[in-house]
């Protein structure tokens, strides 16, 4: 299969992507993406990522075998791709930087961001004090309570933080309300948008700058497996990792690409956030995908022990691939993703975040049905020391 | 001509944006009604949505209390049915595109045919992603009104000019919805830009809440869009007294 990412209608992937935004947003897009597209061939540009990839953002990431674990299981080999190893903890840093130096090369001073774990926000922060420029992050009101230390990181790399208290206070609204601040300053803002969502160009975008995750898993595999993994998983909020990840291995259909959404409290509470595995075609955010909503359209409050997986939509690219069946969408609840998250603690000495707890206790489960010489790829987008406060609490313990 | 288009024949328009059920379904029976005995040409019924995110807080709050009452868009289109029977001035809905995507176009435009609503206006749809539902509201007869903003460029204006109909929503300033107290000086160069390119009858919206300001803009523009001041007033007062004082001075300040 191609990596074709359209049917040839620009920003869409399929049916899904476009540009669904008010009037005053799209001449500003259509700038950014015309300096996307020069950035992509400008090597002056394409040099200094490259160099703040391996020097700011500490790539390449190790692929891991995880050999406590693959004997815990006694099941197929599994290998961890770390990118908890990034700078500021996650591969959120990949496309905050490739965006910041896009916001530098517009002229642009002023970034504002969105954040649901405050993983991007962190990235983000990082980004904007290294490049010298101002920085806004919009935060959900519940999610900078339980995710109050990367709040913290955030304001000592001179970043304001901005809490939001309108809707389910939760990532959908910081959206919102990061759009609304766009919409008011056009000329002089850069909005760097944290997922593969949002309106054309940011789906493709964001997955050009998250695509080196795939790209050195491959290399890596070949390198440390002899050949390519037979599966590889990721968790999937906006999907952005998942996309990363995988967007190299598309064509290679031997592997099986699977994405793992939050179920929750589980699908049938309604307690979830699970967009693909529940959800049904509509519009949020400037883009049309799989969206979580009730039956008149509007869209509903979701649930998951992580704030990063938090969100009703997914990017469109991840629809496309449902529906051609390219990747598996699982789900996993919060009791799954806690218990993978432990195990990994204890075998390997690695704490992952609660996102990426997910596609590890995913991960757990196809592992022991499979032979001994097959590898699975996790991808562990995140560390989870900006969880800990919400693991003590679910385990009911006190320190 | 359209009934949205006539509207504009006679005077300068005065556009009315009220949330359908804010505070309740009863007050939006009421509240039209009085606003066109007092001067507005053309209502704009808001169908409420969770995520408004090209609207400040007071129609923010407004979609909220109504969304807690229950609206939803067939709610909207039984509300448009009883008040044909009760004005005269076209009906308009306004609302963002999930609601009426998840709806059915094709049955939303028929729905709003026989419920007496002339056209709609959807914020997040610029015209590049609106060829199913233009073709659905063509076989209703139904107008799409565009935005413009003073972004816009000119091929983005020639665009809007040969999609929309009814008229064109020029925003005024750069910014969500809401009540502000300076519009931007260069207002009417932008709609003179407009102009220069559009057929449509041009009103202005976003930020305009005093007949002084209504007064200055209708120098330039055919009709202003008045919508977060209103909603405020249903707020503070609802005996609606105060809105129907507002309206008559708007309608003076522009007759």
């Amino acid at each position: 299969m191609p990596k074709v990412d359209s049917t040839g209608k620009p920003g869409y992937f399929g049916k899904y992507g476009g540009q669904f935004v008010p009037e005053i947003l799209v001449p500003v897009l259509n700038e950014l993406e015309q300096a996307y597209e020069q950035a992509k061939k400008d090597e002056t540009f394409q040099s200094r990522l490259k160099s703040l990839s391996n020097t700011f953002s500490g790539r390449p990431t190790p692929l891991y075998l995880a050999e406590r674990l693959t004997e815990h299981l006694g099941g197929a080999r599994i290998y961890l791709k770390r990118e908890d190893l990034a700078h500021t903890g996650a591969h959120k840093i990949n496309n905050a930087l490739g965006q910041g130096l896009l916001a530098l090369h517009m002229g642009k001073k002023r970034v504002i961001a969105e954040t649901g774990a405050g993983q991007h926000g962190v990235a983000t922060a990082a980004v904007c004090a290294m490049l010298g420029l101002e920085c806004i992050v919009y935060m959900g009101e519940d999610d900078i309570k339980r995710q109050a230390l990367n709040v913290f990181r955030m304001k000592l790399m001179g970043t304001e933080v901005r809490s939001v208290s309108s809707g389910s206070r939760t990532l959908k609204d910081a959206i919102n309300e990061a759009m609304r601040d766009w919409v008011s300053n056009p000329e002089t803002t850069y909005y760097i948008i944290g997922s593969v969502v949002g309106p054309r160009p940011y789906p493709a975008m964001v997955r050009d700058f998250q695509a080196v995750i795939g790209q050195e898993t491959k290399a890596q595999s070949l390198r440390q497996l002899g050949g390519l993994p037979d599966c590889i998983v990721a968790c999937v909020g906006g999907g952005s990792n998942a996309m990363g990840i995988f967007y190299d291995f598309i064509p290679d259909q031997s592997v099986r690409l699977i994405g793992v959404e939050a179920a929750g409290s589980g699908i049938s509470t309604g307690k979830h956030s699970a967009t693909l595995s529940a959800g049904k075609v509509g519009i949020l955010h400037g883009a049309m995908s799989y969206l979580l909503q009730d039956e008149h359209g509007q869209v509903i409050e979701t649930h998951s022990i992580s704030a990063g997986l938090d969100y009703p939509g997914v990017g469109p690219e991840h629809s496309y691939l449902k529906d051609n069946k390219r990747v598996e969408y699982v789900s996993v609840t919060d009791e799954e993703a806690l218990n993978g998250f432990k195990l990994l603690c204890s075998l390997e000495g690695i704490m992952p975040a609660l996102e990426s707890s997910h596609a590890i206790a995913h991960a757990l489960k196809i592992a022991v049905g499979m032979p001994k010489n097959k590898n699975i790829v996790i991808n562990l987008s995140g560390r989870g020391d900006k969880d800990m406060d919400i693991v003590q609490k679910a385990m009911g313990v006190k320190i | 001509m359209s009934r949205i288009s006539d509207a504009f024949q006679k005077r300068k328009s005065l556009i009315a944006y009220i949330t359908v059920g804010y505070p309740d379904i009863e007050t939006t029976l009421r509240l039209v009604p009085l606003l066109e005995e007092n001067g507005v040409d053309i209502i704009e019924l808001g169908i409420p949505f969770s995520d408004p995110l090209a609207d400040g807080v007071t129609i923010q709050n407004a979609s909220y209390q109504a969304l807690q009452n229950g609206v939803t868009p067939e709610v909207c289109l039984s509300v448009a049915a009883l008040l044909k029977e009760k004005i005269s001035i076209p009906m308009v809905f306004m609302g963002y595109y999930n609601p009426i995507y998840n709806y059915g176009l094709t049955k939303f435009c028929q729905k709003c045919a026989t419920a007496g609503v002339s056209g709609f206006i959807i914020p997040d749809l610029p015209p590049g992603e609106a060829q199913d539902i233009d073709f659905a509201a063509t076989e209703a007869g139904l107008d799409i009104i565009f935005l413009l903003a003073p972004t816009s460029t000119d091929e983005r204006i020639k665009l809007v000019a040969a999609k929309s109909r009814g008229f064109i929503y020029l925003v005024s300033h750069s910014g969500v919805t809401g009540a502000t107290a300076n519009l931007p000086a260069d207002l009417s160069s932008f709609v003179n830009r407009v102009r220069k390119t559009a057929r449509q009858p041009l009103a202005v919206g976003f930020g305009i809440s005093t007949p002084e300001q209504a007064q200055n803009i209708a120098k330039f523009s055919d009709g202003i869009i008045v919508g977060s001041r209103i909603l405020q007033l249903v707020q503070t007062d609802p005996s609606l007294e105060k809105v129907a004082t507002f309206i008559r001075q708007l309608r003076q300040s522009l007759d």
